[in-house]
């Protein structure tokens, strides 16, 4: 009678004893990445498991998955699931996503592919080639989600080559560009732990509920059926935290400077997301400050809590990141309505019922800073001189965001820093963004700065319209301005017989 | 409330993606070319990789092998991430039920004697060439350029991974899961003399630097003679000696052969057809590796099968490259 093996002893035999010690070549030359960043790695063997999937496991469950998310997006289709969403504006939120998200999945995948090549510990490199096959399958089934809408609204259309050229998705593109360029072992605090595991669900979360409140079955199904990826993806995340830092007292501060990095850019990141629900989600789930007080504050202070035992301390300029709750949204959705001829999607002012609900979201800042702005806008658009900026905006060297945020202490203040490298002045954001560059000058004064390109004759021209039309590849008159009186507009009332 | 809805309202203002209609027209695509097309980003990397400072992220001169279009690599079987799983999920359910059934019956104590101990001595060591083979894949997805072909290497670089474990299940139905079968397998392809040949030519297949070449070396000649000597002719071997019920346990890696392979000569060939340079390069690699891989694998296939059991595995080797347009 053959002995009942568990879940461990067989999970070793199936994966970590596939690898051996090389006799012929050099280990180095097969991983030869991993010593570059200073990161010490003494035993590999102590990794973790942070899941214990053997291929045809994985092949059986995500089979099944894909035939429920499969059979659904059709019946989406053929019924024309579109219709069902609660208002058009909705829609602009799914492609900011497709144009601004769904390209991360894909790099993701490369990201998750290189280290699951690179690492020479057999457990996490496995465990990361789950995880790339995941993210070729978030960004895959998202374009099948999409597809449909794509058929039916503008703005879809071009979501890759966008991605690469769009002065506003140069900020998910870069982010991504960055992780991508660190070490293996950056790239999985970065990505792995800060990311997946932390911020992860102010992405979906506010999406996913966001589909759920306004009618878009195709986006809660595909977001529903990752969420057991997910849960994969985050424990890997945390395993790698713990790994590295229980492996040697000398990696504390290295992962400590790439915490604080990461969750820096990340929340610099996040400002789509807290746009959307304040702003795009006609149907509103939450506000973005109740969203970062549930998903980071309470949930993230909990876990730096726990790190806590090897040294590590709450993100540095966390204290600001709280201050930047009440007005984030309210500035980067500004920067989107007055460059609303350079954007992909549409953006209007928010209904008199939309105001009301900031101003009570925000009691402290949105009539005092924001609501007057608004007020504004209603005026001049009614006078029929909806207000467009004609300046390009300046990018921060390290987001890319434009420069509109302001002093968290002076929301009158718009926020300017800069650093000088070899003999060239950078601009910056904020202080998160300026340490970042002065940590790495000689990584960020390589960024592909969309409005840099475009003064410099990069990008077509000579006016911004050829840049939009040519370079972008946006259908100008159907993909940005207004959401008043665009072609989705008037589509989506032909469809549903209104006036 | 009910909405009447005209159909004729209804018209799709566009059929596909834009990529999809500027190469297939506007018409309605498929989930595979909407999958796959242009997915990957091309242009406008902010920074340069620290792991690789000469190259960009996405660049498509890490191998020597040139292409107009690298979305030429279509994948004849078109797979994507869902068609993927659910072609392998239907072959891993054959797969459990042959294995279920096999242990049920107790069907390894009907073999012949003797056969275990050539199973552990043949058979299981390939479960690190399928390592290595995982490695390999995954080396090519991770520097190769295009949507099209690198997911294609995921794909292989995964199934790698699960016919190692396959492979390593068959150890523990011998051993009773005691993994004392693994361990005298391991041992074999560490310091068997008949295995050291391949397993350094597997290492010295993991540091080469060009993933195109890496990729010739091990989907299209290691693959190719390891299929011909382990799965046919030492498949056929046990079936002359009384174990051809091992072949339920190795059917997953036959089927597997044919899908697989359906790819993999589909990508030599657009590579080759693509320029004259391209084929030269394909045969110098095949030609080189073939001559280290053959003589890895010599000393092993005469003592498993005999001495003419290489030539043998050439030969199907030659056939495919030819058919393939290469040497020719
Ligand atoms: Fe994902
Ligand atoms: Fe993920
Ligand atoms: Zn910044």
């Amino acid at each position: 009678m053959a002995k009942k093996l568990n879940i461990k002893d067989k999970y070793r035999l199936l994966t970590r004893d596939l690898d051996w010690e090389f006799s012929y070549v050099d280990r180095k030359d097969a991983f030869p990445f991993e010593e570059f960043e200073g990161i010490k790695i003494t035993d590999w063997s102590k990794w973790e498991d942070p899941f214990r999937l053997t291929m045809d496991s994985y092949w059986k469950y995500q089979a099944e998955k894909e035939k429920k998310l499969y059979a659904i997006f059709d019946a989406f289709s053929q019924n024309n699931g579109h219709l069902n969403v609660s208002d058009p504006r909705y829609v602009n939120a799914l492609k900011l996503f497709l144009t601004g998200v769904s390209p991360l999945e894909y790099q993701a995948y490369q990201g998750f592919a290189h280290v699951g090549r690179q690492f020479g510990g057999v457990g996490a490199r496995v465990a990361c080639q789950m995880q790339a096959i995941d993210e070729l399958r978030h960004v895959q089934t998202q374009i099948h989600a999409m597809s449909h809408y794509n058929k039916f609204f503008d703005g879809f259309q071009d979501y890759s080559h966008m991605h690469d050229r769009v002065w506003y998705l140069s900020v998910p593109k870069s982010f991504f560009n960055d992780a991508r360029a660190a070490g293996p072992f950056e790239f999985m605090v970065a990505i792995g732990f800060s990311f997946e595991y932390v911020l992860t669900n102010l992405l979906f979360v506010p999406f996913m509920s966001g589909a759920a409140h306004n009618g878009d079955m195709a986006t809660v199904t595909f977001g529903f059926s990752a969420q057991s990826d997910e849960a994969r993806h985050m424990t890997l995340g945390l395993e790698v935290i713990k790994f590295l830092l229980e492996q040697h007292e000398d990696n504390v501060p290295i992962v400590q400077k790439w915490i604080d990095k990461w969750f820096w850019r990340g929340t610099r990141l996040l400002t789509i997301v807290a746009m959307m629900m304040d702003y795009m989600l006609p149907n509103k789930v939450m506000s973005w400050k109740e969203a970062w007080e549930v998903y980071f504050e309470e949930a993230g202070g909990s876990l730096f809590k726990d790190l806590a035992r090897y040294g590590i301390k709450m993100p540095k300029y966390a204290e600001t990141i709280e201050k930047e709750k009440e007005h984030v949204s309210h500035q980067a959705w500004w920067i989107f309505y007055t460059h609303g001829h350079a954007a992909g999607f549409h953006t209007w002012i928010p209904s008199d019922e939309e105001l009301d609900w900031l101003s009570e979201k925000y009691p402290d800042t949105f009539d005092k800073y924001y609501r007057p702005r608004w007020e504004l806008a209603k005026e001049m658009e009614a006078k029929g001189e909806r207000f467009y900026t004609k300046a390009l905006p300046q990018l921060c060297t390290t987001c890319q965001i434009p420069m509109g945020f302001t002093e968290m202490d002076d929301p009158t203040q718009v926020c300017y820093r800069d650093s000088v490298y070899k003999g060239d002045r950078y601009h910056f954001c904020s202080d998160g963004c300026k340490d970042i560059f002065d940590d790495e000058p000689e990584k960020y004064v390589q960024s592909w700065l969309p409005v840099h390109q475009i003064f410099q004759g990069n990008c077509g021209g000579p006016d911004v319209e050829n840049v939009l039309s040519d370079f972008y590849r946006m259908n100008l008159g159907e993909d940005n301005m207004d959401m008043k009186g665009s072609p989705d507009e008037k589509r989506w009332k032909q469809w549903k017989g209104v006036a | 409330m009910t909405i009447e809805i005209k159909t004729a309202t209804l018209e799709p203002v566009r059929n596909t993606y834009a990529h999809i209609e500027r190469r297939f027209g506007d018409k309605p695509a498929t989930r595979y070319q909407e999958a796959t097309y242009d997915v990957q980003s091309e242009k406008y990397f902010h920074y340069r990789p620290l792991w690789q400072p000469e190259k960009e992220l996405n660049d498509p001169s890490r191998t020597a092998i040139k292409m107009k279009d690298w979305y030429d690599f279509k994948d004849p079987r078109q797979f994507y991430y869902g068609a993927y799983v659910q072609q392998r999920a239907k072959m891993q359910e054959v797969a459990e039920n042959n294995y279920a059934f096999f242990e049920k019956r107790n069907l390894m104590a009907c073999l012949p004697d003797g056969m275990e101990a050539k199973i552990i001595k043949y058979l299981i060591p390939l479960r690190h060439l399928e390592q290595g083979a995982n490695l390999n894949n995954m080396y090519a997805c991770s520097y190769g350029y295009g949507t099209a072909i690198t997911q294609a290497c995921l794909y292989n670089g995964m199934d790698r991974l699960g016919i190692a474990q396959y492979l390593s299940r068959i150890g523990l139905i011998i051993d009773g899961n005691t993994g004392d079968s693994l361990a005298e397998a391991k041992q074999a392809w560490m310091n068997d003399a008949i295995w050291q040949g391949i397993r350094a030519a597997v290492e010295k297949m993991i540091i080469t630097e060009d993933w195109f070449e890496v990729l010739v070396a091990q989907d299209v000649v290691l693959d190719c003679l390891m299929h011909e000597l382990f799965y046919v002719q030492f498949d056929q071997w046990l079936q002359d000696n009384g174990a051809q019920d091992i072949g339920m346990l190795t059917e997953f890696m036959q089927v597997w052969a044919k899908d697989n392979n359906r790819w993999i000569d589909a990508t030599l060939k657009i590579a080759a057809a693509e320029s004259t340079e391209n084929k030269a390069l394909l045969e110098t690699w095949v030609s080189d590796w073939k001559q280290v891989i053959s003589e890895a694998l010599s000393p092993l296939a005469a003592e498993m099968l005999g001495s003419d059991a290489l030539a043998l595995a050439e030969s199907a080797l030659d056939k495919r490259l030819m058919k393939a347009g290469l040497f020719k």
